[in-house]
C-alpha cells in the first residue's frame, strides 16, 4: 500500500482542477479549491455535511459549470467540461441516490453502460442483426466480465426496483464499470449498507483500482473506508480546501479536527 | 451389458478413458459461466484430466500423497479428483463453508501434499493454517479474482497446471506412454477418496473408500435406475460430502451421465430450471422450501388460477400416487388427471425445474408424509433411500412403485442388513469403508465381533421387508416390559400434523408412553377462527377443550399407525397434556437449531411428567420464562391431562 502510495503520487497528473469557484446566487458551493488527481490513485474527498464535495464532482464531470477556474483532463485544458464529453472521454460516475432504470433488469441497466460504445446506427440496432448484432454480443461479454466481477449472477435477469439498496448500489457501480472509464467517479458508495455489504464495496473499489488500473475519485463518510481505501484525501469544509494529504497526515490536521467537531469559541 | 463392461475398470481414471472412447463426444461436464453454459465432452474431459494429472505429477504428487480439494461444485474441482486419481494419489475433498481450524485440522491429519482450492477465500483459508501443516507444497487455484497480489511462489492456477502438463505432453512424446503406465498401475484395491464425517462428537473422522468397491456400489445403483448417458443432473451438493461424490462423480463415471455446475450457489434454483436435470437428489428441507414458496406464490394469483391449484392438487392427491405407482384408477379420474396434467402439475414443474425428472431421490432425515406425497402426486418419482458414508452410501432404497413415505425402502444388491438385540441397524456391504484414517481403534469401534458395521441408527424391518428407521441408537430407550421405545420417532410422527409444533416423549423405564404437545400458533388459530372458538392468549387457546380434542384425534391417528407395526405396537401414547406455553431456545427448552432438549424439558416440568403418570387430570405448574429483552417473569397454569387408554376426556369436557 506504501509503495503504491508514492508511485501514485510520483506519477502523471490524470485530472487537476485549479481555482474552482462555484457560486448559486449568492451561496458560494466551492470557492477557489484546487486539487490534482494522479493516474490510477484511489483519491478521496471528504468534508462535513453542505462543504461542496458533490458539487466538487459535479464540476469534475462538467454538469455543474463554475465561474471561475480550470479543469486539465488528460494534459487537455478545459474551461467548459460537459457530461457528454466526460462520458465519451472516459469519466463515469454513480449517485448518491442510486439512478438506475428501476423497472429495467440488472442486466439491461449494465447494458445503457454500453450505448456510448455502440457505433451501429439507430436502423441496425432496431434490426438486431448482423453487425449490430455481433457488435451486441462483444458488448454483453464485457457486461457478463462484470457481472462475474462484483458476483451479481443471481440477479442478472431482476429488475433493479425489486433489488434491496445495496444491490442496487452495486448494480450502479456495475453500470459506471461497463463503460471501461479512466477515472470513474463515486458519490457514497457505502450509504444505506451493512457491514458486510460495506466490506464487499470496498473490495470491489480495491480491485477495480488494483486490476484494471482505474482512477478512482470516492466521496464518503466512513472514515474507517476512507482511510483504508484512499492514497489521498482532499478535505473541503465550508466550499474551501483545507487539507489535501495522505490519509494518516488528514487524520492528525487539527484543522480537518476542527472542521469536523467543531472548536469551542 | 454393465457388469462386464466395468469388470475391468476398477479406477474411475480407467472409467474416465473408456467414457471418452465410448461416448467421445457427449456431454461430460457444463459450467455456466459469463451467463453462458459451457460443455467439455468426455474426450476432451479426458485430455485435460490427462494433461492435468502430468501437470500434478510435475508439482510432486506421487502415489498415495493425499490431494485436498475445497470448494463449491466446479468442473475443474472434479477433475482434480480424476487426476489425482490418475496418478495413485487419493482426493480429500473438504467443506466449502468449513472454517478454517477445520480445514487445518483435516489438511494436517490427511498430510496433503497438494490442495486444490475455488478461490481467494478458500486460498486465504489454507494460507492461514498452512503452518499446521507441513506436508502441503503448492496450493493450486481455480479462480484468480483477487489473488493478483498474493505471493506467487507457492500459488498456481489449476489452468497453469493443465498448460503446464499439455506442454510437456507436446515436447515429450514418451510421456503419453507413462500416462497409460500410471494408468494401468491403479488397482481395484486403492484407496480412492478420504471422506470426512463430521460426526457429533470429537474430530473428524477419515473414511477411507475402495476403488473397486466404490465403481461396484455405482454400478448396482446405475442399473437400478437405469441411469444412463442420456441423463442429466445439476452439481450443488457439498463436494465433500459422501453423497455428492457418489451421485454425482461415481455414479456419472459409470453412467456417462453429463453433470452440470451452476454458475454460483445463489443460482442453482435458476441453473435448474435451465438444465432440467433427468435424475435429482435433495434433502428433504430442499423439497420444503420448493414448496412454501409455490404455496405462497399461489396465495398471490389471481382467484381463476388459485381456484384451479387447488381444484386440481386435490385430484392429483387423490389419484396422482395411485396413477404414479400404475395401480388401476377409474376412467374420469384418470381423464381429470390428465386435464390437471396439462393446466396445473406439468407447468409447476417447470417452474420448479422438475420436468424432466425421471428418478429424483430424498434422503438424511425423515421427510414428511403429505410434502413427500405431495411431489409424486404430481407425478415426480420421488423416492427414499438410506445408507451412509462408511457404507459408501446406500444401504437400502426404494423401488419404483413400491414407495412408501414412511419407509427408507428393501435392502439393496450386495448388502446385508441385520437388526441387532438392541435395535441398532447394522450392516456388511461389498462397498463398505476399509477403514478410518490413521484410526484403527475408532474403525474397531465401528463394527461388531462378528464383522458387522454399526449405523448407530435404531429401525427394523416391516412385513413388506421395508426398513423403517426409528431415531439414533442411543436416544432409543425401553418401556418397563422391555419394548422399543424411539422418542424421536414419535415426535416426528407426531410433528407430521400442521397442528403440532413439538412433541416431546416419555417413557423409558416407564410402564407407556406419554408426551408433551405443543400446539402450532398458526394453524391452530386458523382452525379455531373457522370453527368459532375464541381465545384471548396463547395459553387460553393451547389449554381449550376443542383444541385439545382436536390434537386427541391426531394423537390417537399416530398410536394407530404405531399399532400397525408389531416393533413399535407397544410403545403408543397413554396419556398426554397440551403445554402451556410455546417450547423456545431462549428458555433452553430447544437448541438454536430447534430441536427438543429432552433431558432439560424433562427436569424443568418434572411436575407435569409426574403427573403424566399418576391419576389426577389436571396440573397447576408455574414456570419461569425468559422474555425476549432478557427480562423474566412467570407463567402459571393448570395443565389438562388426557387420558386415552380409558377415552376419557378431560374432566371439565365430560361434564360440559
Amino acid at each position: 500500500m506504501t509503495d503504491a502510495s508514492v508511485n501514485v503520487a510520483a506519477g502523471e497528473t490524470l485530472l487537476a482542477v485549479d481555482g474552482i469557484s462555484l457560486r448559486f446566487g449568492g451561496v458560494t458551493a466551492l470557492n477557489d479549491v484546487s486539487f490534482d488527481i494522479k493516474r490510477g490513485e484511489i483519491r478521496a474527498i471528504i468534508g462535513p455535511n453542505g462543504a461542496g464535495k458533490t458539487s466538487m464532482l459535479n464540476v469534475i464531470n462538467g454538469f455543474y459549470h463554475p465561474q471561475r477556474g480550470a479543469i486539465r483532463f488528460r494534459g487537455q485544458n478545459l474551461t467548459r467540461m460537459n457530461p457528454g464529453f466526460a462520458a465519451r472521454n472516459g469519466i463515469a460516475r454513480t449517485f448518491q441516490n442510486v439512478a438506475l432504470f428501476r423497472g429495467m433488469t440488472t442486466l439491461d441497466n449494465l447494458m445503457t453502460g454500453r450505448a456510448l460504445k455502440m457505433n451501429r446506427g439507430l436502423f441496425w440496432q432496431l434490426l438486431r442483426h448482423g453487425p449490430a448484432m455481433d457488435e451486441e454480443i462483444e458488448h454483453r461479454r464485457v457486461v457478463e466480465d462484470i457481472i462475474d466481477f462484483l458476483e451479481i449472477e443471481a440477479i442478472r435477469r431482476v429488475p433493479v426496483g425489486r433489488l434491496p439498496y445495496g444491490l442496487q448500489k452495486r448494480v450502479e457501480l456495475g453500470r459506471a464499470l461497463a463503460m471501461e472509464p479512466e477515472l470513474l467517479l463515486l458519490d457514497e458508495p457505502m450509504t444505506g449498507m451493512n457491514l458486510e455489504e460495506k466490506e464487499d464495496m470496498c473490495r470491489f473499489i480495491l480491485e477495480v483500482n488494483g486490476q484494471f488500473g482505474t482512477t478512482i475519485a470516492l466521496i464518503e463518510h466512513d472514515m474507517g473506508v476512507v482511510m483504508d481505501l484512499s492514497n489521498r484525501v482532499v478535505v473541503l469544509d465550508y466550499g474551501r480546501k483545507i487539507a489535501d494529504d495522505v490519509p494518516a497526515a488528514v487524520k492528525q490536521d487539527a484543522t480537518v479536527i476542527a472542521a469536523y467537531l467543531g472548536v469551542a469559541g | 451389458m454393465l457388469e462386464g463392461d466395468v469388470a475391468d475398470r476398477d479406477t474411475f481414471p480407467k472409467l474416465l478413458a473408456r467414457n471418452a472412447r465410448r461416448f467421445g463426444a457427449r456431454p461430460a461436464f457444463r459450467h455456466k459461466d459469463r451467463g453462458i453454459w459451457h460443455s467439455w465432452s468426455w474426450a476432451e474431459v479426458e485430455r485435460e484430466v490427462r494433461a492435468y494429472a502430468l501437470g500434478l505429477s510435475r508439482l510432486g504428487l506421487r502415489r498415495g500423497d493425499a490431494f485436498a480439494i475445497l470448494g463449491n461444485n466446479r468442473p475443474k474441482l472434479y477433475w482434480s479428483f480424476a487426476a489425482a486419481q490418475w496418478l495413485g494419489a487419493v482426493p480429500v475433498p473438504l467443506y466449502a463453508d468449513a472454517i478454517a481450524d477445520e480445514v487445518g485440522y483435516v489438511l494436517a491429519h490427511a498430510e496433503a501434499r497438494l490442495a486444490a482450492v475455488q478461490d481467494q477465500e478458500q486460498v486465504d483459508k489454507v494460507i492461514s493454517v498452512s503452518a499446521r501443516v507441513p506436508s502441503l507444497g503448492r496450493l493450486l487455484y481455480d479462480e484468480p479474482r483477487g489473488l493478483r497480489d498474493y505471493d506467487h511462489t507457492q500459488l498456481v492456477s489449476i489452468d497453469d497446471v493443465i498448460a503446464d502438463g499439455r506442454r510437456a505432453l507436446a515436447e515429450d512424446p514418451t510421456l503419453d506412454a507413462w500416462l497409460d503406465a500410471e494408468l494401468a498401475k491403479g488397482k481395484g484395491d486403492d484407496v480412492c477418496v478420504i471422506l470426512y464425517t463430521s460426526g457429533t462428537t470429537g474430530r473428524p473422522k477419515g473414511v477411507e473408500i475402495g476403488s473397486g468397491r466404490a465403481i461396484g456400489a455405482a454400478v448396482n445403483s446405475v442399473a437400478f435406475d437405469r441411469l444412463n448417458e442420456r441423463d442429466e443432473v445439476l452439481a450443488y451438493l457439498p463436494l465433500a460430502w459422501a453423497g455428492d461424490h457418489y451421485l454425482t462423480y461415481a455414479q456419472s463415471f459409470v453412467a456417462g451421465f453429463c453433470v452440470s455446475c451452476p454458475e454460483s450457489p445463489e443460482t442453482v434454483q435458476e441453473n435448474l430450471r435451465e438444465i432440467g436435470p433427468t435424475y435429482y437428489f435433495g434433502p428433504p428441507r430442499v423439497f420444503e422450501t420448493m414448496l412454501t414458496a409455490t404455496t405462497v406464490r399461489i396465495a398471490d394469483a389471481s382467484a381463476l388460477k388459485r381456484a384451479l391449484y387447488r381444484y386440481f392438487i386435490g385430484i392429483a392427491r387423490r389419484y396422482g400416487e395411485r396413477i404414479l405407482n400404475r395401480e388401476r384408477v377409474p376412467f374420469w379420474p384418470r381423464l381429470q388427471y390428465a386435464i390437471g396434467r396439462l393446466l396445473v402439475y406439468e407447468p409447476l414443474k417447470n417452474a420448479l425445474g422438475f420436468s424432466r425428472v425421471r428418478v429424483a431421490y430424498t434422503a438424511g432425515e425423515a421427510i414428511g408424509p403429505d410434502l413427500f406425497s405431495f411431489y409424486r402426486s404430481l407425478g415426480m418419482n420421488l423416492k427414499q433411500f438410506y445408507g451412509q458414508t462408511e457404507a459408501f452410501i446406500l444401504l437400502t432404497s426404494q423401488t419404483d412403485r413400491d414407495v412408501r413415505p414412511d419407509t427408507v425402502g428393501p435392502v439393496i444388491a450386495d448388502v446385508e442388513v441385520r437388526i441387532s438385540d438392541d435395535g441398532e441397524v447394522l450392516y456388511k456391504s461389498a462397498s463398505q469403508f476399509l477403514g478410518y484414517l490413521k484410526d484403527a481403534e475408532r474403525t474397531a469401534e465401528a463394527m461388531t465381533a462378528d464383522g458387522y458395521v454399526k449405523t448407530g441408527d435404531a429401525g427394523f424391518f416391516d412385513a413388506a421387508g421395508h426398513l423403517h428407521i426409528i431415531d439414533r441408537a442411543k436416544d432409543v430407550g425401553r418401556l418397563r416390559n422391555g419394548a422399543l421405545f424411539a422418542p424421536k420417532y414419535i415426535e416426528n410422527k407426531l410433528k407430521f400434523f400442521p397442528n403440532i409444533r413439538e412433541a416431546v416423549a416419555f417413557g423409558d423405564g416407564q410402564d407407556f408412553v406419554t408426551c408433551f404437545l405443543n400446539i402450532d400458533l398458526t394453524a391452530v388459530a386458523d382452525w379455531a377462527e373457522r370453527n368459532g372458538v375464541t381465545y384471548g392468549s396463547y395459553q387460553e387457546l393451547a389449554g381449550h377443550d376443542r383444541v385439545i380434542e382436536l390434537l386427541a384425534e391426531h394423537v390417537r391417528a399416530v398410536n394407530r399407525d404405531l399399532a400397525a407395526e408389531t416393533a413399535t405396537a407397544a410403545a403408543q401414547i397413554r396419556r398426554f397434556l397440551v403445554l402451556h406455553k410455546e417450547l423456545d431456545a431462549d428458555d433452553g427448552e430447544l437448541t438454536r437449531t430447534q430441536k427438543v432438549r429432552r433431558r432439560f424439558i424433562a427436569e424443568r416440568y418434572a411436575k407435569l411428567v409426574d403427573g403424566l403418570y399418576g391419576t389426577s387430570k389436571t396440573v397447576d405448574i408455574a414456570t419461569e420464562v425468559m422474555f425476549e429483552d432478557g427480562r423474566k417473569g412467570t407463567i402459571s397454569a393448570r395443565v389438562k391431562i388426557y387420558d386415552l387408554a380409558s377415552g376419557e376426556a378431560p374432566a371439565e369436557l365430560a361434564a360440559a
